[in-house]
């Protein structure tokens, strides 16, 4: 039997992408929509679940929002931080190193990914612990100095893991940067730190926001930074969600949190894309 | 001519390194793997040799792997090697932080745990939700009631039927570091009152309901149990003047006292005993107004995947010679007096492990309610999040 070619069309797009589709159903959709219908149901008697129909779970949102707060400032915070580092340094490596170390150098930037999180989290907790840093600080004599378990070691702890993560999207924005706008804006007299914010910053925006909002939207959920570094001290939503469902074993709670902050993050997404939009003038942001 | 041998061979080497590769990627079982590569015969057939492979501490088919759910530091890593020199059976362990995570966990389906260790106030719970059945005496011939103390075994036994088995009982004490800390404590009101003072920065609390919670109201002079409104909304007071001051929320202390990063923290019996073995100045007190005791069981959940191991391992471990190892690496208390006549005199004597008994007269065990009541879970996470 000879196919039509629309036939032909159809089958090719479903092999494309019928794979992703299917796994995106059974393990997002599927999930997502179990946790739709635990947050309108009741905590059993000696935790878990219970069916029912109720809002009470929502309306009891405010029980954690000592831990909306903490995520809502420290993801941006977290966000910027790793912006302002980020940034210089993906600017050197597309536009001012040497082209034939720029590979190497960049790819030293993903190396730290080769080996897992909870290892490099942890290596922080030593070097942050007495027998680390403070120990060689008590060496010139600055005594009982602690660096572990404070928001600063938690902040140090987002910006050294999600570092990557906003230098590589920002250094693709810059590499693409068309050379001969620079020359055209040197040539009609701008001075190189006006043709930066004119030209360099709006065309890299795009790459900006990709991301801060990668960043940001990895921290909303973040659990294990604030765990190790911040000695179970500093409450984020994904430590909230840890404990509603393996401590208090308030189920319905936890859902009713995780609903909702599924609804934060795509709000985070459309609003920042949003601000990118205006900004750099362009649609070509397209992060949903 | 004669064949090359390697025809003779059940699988040839490229054969055999592809196979494996598969195995080590899991997409063949162990099973097929000694199958198809002549192991498994290999295996068998040298099994029947003295000494390799014997089966002394149960009968059947125990397969080849199970995993057991308990407490970290709490095992003789030895154990589980010798077992599987005994039995053949490989143990996976999976640690856990407290009892409402393992509740959790097995609240949620299937946990794979062929053994695990809940704590004497949880045992009721399991029974009445049917995660756990009564056990079958027969097939731990190695448990001697008769030789059990009954303070501490006692609820195992739900409705006269016996759910779990004992491993060890111990305390909820604190432990401090007296080259660090210099004021005399001697209670919960010491603890809390020195965490806000002399510790200030350096002390833990764990991040665990029962203790954290019941160590509180009992320097407030309540009871450890108590799920009273009032009273619950003094501890909690407390545990938010305090939280500033505190180096970290975390069951999982013995890193932090060890690198000196924390100089005071909640502390196990156990704990203590391997604390202080290590760091002389690490000293285990028992708090004058109360706090906790508590006994470890064993127990075999409903949904066990390998119960012939489950029961094997728990017989395995009720040996007393068996036991007696467990005790010296771990440091807490037996409650098998067949135990404590193999234990050295550096054990039975030190006060850690097996303190005097004017000590234990304040503690309270632990009580089933504290494990379900929404009251306490909710303080504790408004604690966290304060």
């Amino acid at each position: 039997m000879e196919l039509t070619p629309k036939a032909k069309k159809t089958m090719v797009t479903a092999a494309l992408i019928g794979p992703a589709a299917i796994w995106l159903f059974v393990f997002m959709v599927l999930p997502f929509f179990a946790i739709l219908v635990f947050s309108v149901g009741e905590r059993a008697p000696a935790g878990g679940y219970q069916p029912a129909f109720t809002f009470d779970q929502f309306a009891n949102l405010g029980a954690r929002a000592a831990a909306f707060v903490n995520t809502l400032t420290l993801a941006p915070i977290g966000a910027i931080a790793c912006l302002l580092i980020a940034y210089p340094l993906a600017y050197y490596l597309a536009v001012k190193v040497d082209p034939r170390r720029r590979l190497l150098l960049v790819s030293l930037v993903v190396v730290p990914f080769w080996t897992s999180m909870l290892v490099r989290t942890y290596s922080w907790m030593y070097l942050l612990g007495a027998r680390g840093i403070p120990h060689v600080l008590e060496l010139i004599g600055i005594e009982n100095v602690r660096l572990i378990n404070t928001p600063g070691a938690v902040l140090l702890g987002i910006v050294y893991g999600y570092l990557p993560l906003m230098i590589l999207p920002i250094f693709v924005s810059l590499e693409k940067l068309d050379r001969r706008l620079l020359e055209a804006s040197a040539d009609l007299g701008a001075k190189p730190i006006s043709t930066f914010f004119n030209i360099t910053l709006p065309l890299s925006l795009p790459g900006v926001m990709t991301g801060v909002a990668l960043v940001t939207i990895l921290l909303l959920g973040e659990y294990l930074i604030p765990q190790l570094l911040g000695g179970g001290k500093v409450f984020f939503i994904g430590n909230a969600l840890v404990d509603l469902f393996l401590q208090s074993r308030n189920w319905p709670l936890g859902s009713a949190i995780a609903v909702t902050l599924v609804i934060v993050v795509v709000a985070v997404l459309l609003i920042s894309m949003r601000i990118a939009w205006r900004f750099a003038g362009t649609r070509q942001i397209d992060l949903v | 001519m004669t064949k090359p041998y390697r025809d003779n061979l059940p699988i040839s080497a490229d054969g055999f390194m592809d196979q494996f590769m598969r195995l080590k990627r899991g997409s063949v079982s162990r099973r097929h793997f000694l199958g198809v590569t002549g192991l498994g015969l290999a295996t068998a057939v040298f099994g029947r040799f003295p000494g390799a492979g014997q089966r002394a501490y149960a009968a059947g088919d125990l397969g080849t792997q199970m995993s057991i759910a308990t407490w970290p530091n709490y095992h003789d890593p030895a154990t589980f090697e010798n077992f599987k020199a005994a039995t053949g059976v490989a143990v996976e362990v999976n640690v856990f932080g407290s009892n409402e995570e393992m509740l959790a966990k097995m609240q949620a389906g299937a946990t794979g745990w062929s053994l695990f260790v809940p704590t004497n106030y949880t045992i009721s719970t399991y029974s009445q939700l049917g995660l756990i059945d009564e056990l079958d005496l027969s097939q731990v011939p190695n448990f001697d009631p008769a030789t059990q103390s009954a303070r501490f075994t006692s609820e195992g036994k739900v409705d006269g039927k016996t759910y779990a088995l004992p491993k060890n009982w111990g305390t909820t004490g604190f432990c401090v570091n007296t080259a660090k800390l210099k004021t005399p404590m001697q209670s919960w009101k010491d603890f809390f009152e020195v965490a806000q003072t002399e510790a200030d920065g350096r002390a833990m609390v764990h991040d665990y309901q029962l203790t954290t919670i019941g160590s509180a109201l009992v320097s407030l002079g309540f009871s450890f149990n108590s799920i009273k409104p009032e009273e619950l909304a003094k501890a909690e007071e407390l545990l938010i003047k305090v939280k500033p001051h505190l180096f970290a929320i975390n069951s999982d202390y013995q890193p932090s006292m060890r690198s000196t990063d924390a100089w005071l923290t909640m502390c196990w019996t156990n704990d203590g005993a391997q604390l202080n073995r290590d760091m002389p100045e690490l000293a285990y007190i028992l708090g004058k107004d109360g706090g906790e005791i508590w006994t470890d069981f064993y127990a075999i959940p409903k949904s066990a995947p390998n119960k012939p191991a489950g029961y094997a391992l728990l017989n395995y471990l009720m040996d007393p010679q068996n036991a007696v190892k467990e005790h010296i690496a771990n440091g807490a208390p037996t409650t098998d007096s067949r135990v404590i006549a193999l234990l050295p005199a550096e054990i039975t004597s030190n006060k850690i492990v097996y303190p005097d008994e004017a000590s234990l007269t304040p503690l309270e065990f632990g009580a089933a309610v504290t494990l379900t009541d929404p009251g306490r879970a909710e303080l504790m996470a408004r604690f966290k999040s304060a």
